[in-house]
């Protein structure tokens, strides 16, 4: 039997070995409340961002939503124009596709940042107009809308906290 | 017997007897928040840190949660035998520490001349109650984790034995104060193979590590406490990380010399605590780096590579013995090139899957 210096547990040291040199990694756990990962800037978060200036209440979001989750209620106006009385969304039912945001003519309605909006009624996912108005505090999404890019801050990649280096 | 630190018997059993329940109960917690704390680095993650500072308060939060869960017995279970499995797997361990000396060869029964035949007959006692839950269930998972139990237990504990027998040999003594006192140099250098097949036979022996293949969870959905909850699950928890202590208890005092330790005697309790978390921490180790074995590996390495080394071991150390009044220390080196050696040499001799019977159609 000719004698080969194999098998004999060189395995089984290298996986101790390698196990003990993960130890002294970077984790890579988030560790949530306290520390937070910053989204991709064409992130499709929670919340739309309607703009009540540039809206025109043609129904053309309404219409390409394929949960017909968007609720425009229209009166004639002054100046034949329309005047939205009611703009409504239910985001329980909302899943983030962005197609209205696509649809809309007038670049009315925009995509937010947020993440956190868990909430214990149902009711209280259904957002007014209100609350879905554009004001200058609120993030705004580049999805779709690639000017905004410049102004939101770089994704967090999760590589380069493993210490190794981050795609370019 | 030596009676301490109270002269009255009575005292002296009350008094231990509570320092040992105390300290089985507080010892598996913290092994159970060592494991899983422990786990988390290899894995890149920080285990559990929300219950109390670093997460400490975690092993006590799951037990008042097991504590307050509902207790749900099958129907067609053997109701008697189901009910006291948990109390039979757990015994054991109390037991065993009836007899573990402490710290300067106190304890309950520190000087049991038998010590470490005691400790060998009461650990078997374990799979009795492993085998009684398997049954009881009425569960085909819970039986074939049982039958695997015994096997692997009947396997290892050959090797173990024969692991302790060397160091017995060296000591002439199967009390564990005589023992302790007769450590020249830790035995773990002194028999390094001796220690190696005492791990990992102990290791198969408390269902952990790559031969916890009696609780697979992929495959047999954590076994023979399948059907168990609430309290009684909790006892079988507390039973895996209670034999988990128990060898390394043991393991700390045949080869790491117990309370023995530089600082004097004042801090020996302390030095045999730090070598038992050691030893743990080796076996956590192993656990979270290797795969789980197949069964015919875990029979196979019992007794195609364990069992031989061990009589190898033994005939070594038994030659020593008997050549030297009194063993030097550089006899190490002359083990540790055995060990060198023997592995190599046995792992080429050890071949698995010759019994596959291809049957041509």
């Amino acid at each position: 039997m000719k004698l080969r210096f194999e098998r004999y547990g060189k395995g089984l040291a290298k996986g101790m070995a390698l196990t003990f040199r993960h130890i002294f990694r970077q984790r890579i756990t988030t560790q949530y409340p306290e520390e937070k990962l910053t989204p991709s800037k064409r992130f499709r978060g929670y919340e739309l961002v309607w703009d009540k200036e540039r809206c025109t209440g043609c129904a053309t979001c309404a219409r390409s939503c394929p949960q017909g989750e968007i609720v425009i209620v229209t009166s004639r106006g002054e100046g034949n124009k329309y005047v939205v009385e009611k703009f409504e969304l239910d985001s329980g039912r909302c899943i983030f596709c962005g197609l209205c945001v696509e649809a809309c003519p007038y670049d009315a309605l925009f995509l937010g940042l947020d993440y956190e909006r868990a909430s214990y009624r149902r009711g209280e996912l259904i957002l007014s107009k209100e609350q879905l108005e554009r004001t200058p505090e609120k993030q705004i999404s580049a999805y779709f809308h690639p000017e905004f890019e410049a102004s939101l801050p770089q994704q967090t990649l999760l590589l380069e906290r493993a210490g190794r280096k981050g795609q370019e | 017997m030596e009676l301490w630190p109270l002269d009255n018997y009575w005292a002296h059993f009350g008094l231990f007897a509570v320092i040992i329940i105390a300290f089985v109960l507080i010892g598996v917690m913290a092994y159970i928040y060592v494991e899983r704390r422990g786990f988390g680095p290899f894995q890149l993650r920080w285990g559990p840190n929300r219950a109390g500072p670093f997460g400490i308060l975690q092993p006590v939060a799951d037990a008042i949660k097991v504590l307050l869960k509902e207790d749900i017995v099958p129907a067609k279970a053997d109701k008697w035998v189901h009910w006291l499995a948990p109390v039979v797997v757990f015994l054991p361990i109390l037991l065993i520490f009836a007899v573990v000396p402490f710290h300067g060869g106190h304890g309950l029964i520190p000087d049991l001349n038998v010590g470490i035949l005691y400790v060998v007959a009461i650990s078997a006692l374990g799979v009795v109650g492993i085998f009684m839950a398997g049954w009881a269930s009425n569960n085909k998972y819970s039986l074939i984790s049982a039958m695997r139990a015994i096997a692997a237990m009947i396997s290892y504990e050959i090797p173990l034995v024969l692991s302790i027998i060397g160091v017995v040999l060296i000591t002439g003594s199967l009390s564990m104060n005589d023992i302790v006192a007769g450590h020249t140099i830790p035995f773990f250098l002194l028999t390094p193979l001796g220690f190696l097949i005492f791990l990992l036979s102990a290791m198969s022996e408390i269902n952990r590590g790559p031969f916890d293949l009696m609780e697979a969870d992929s495959e047999i959905v954590a076994g023979f406490h399948i059907e168990y909850s609430g309290m009684k699950f909790a006892m079988f928890y507390l039973a895996e990380y209670g034999h988990a202590l128990v060898m390394s208890a043991i393991a700390a005092i045949l080869f790491f010399r117990g309370w023995v330790g530089p600082g004097g005697d004042y801090i020996g309790v302390l030095w045999f605590l730090v070598k038992m978390l050691f030893i743990f921490v080796l076996l956590i180790w192993m656990r979270i780096t290797f795969p789980r074995l197949r069964i015919d590996q875990l029979m196979g390495f019992a007794w195609k590579f364990l069992f031989p080394l061990a009589l190898i071991n033994l005939l070594v150390v038994a030659v020593e013995v008997v050549a030297f009044e009194e063993i030097p220390w550089w006899i190490l080196f002359v083990n540790f090139a055995l060990v060198g050696v023997l592995i190599p040499l046995w792992s080429k001799l050890f071949k698995l899957g010759g019994g596959r019977v291809e049957v041509k159609v």
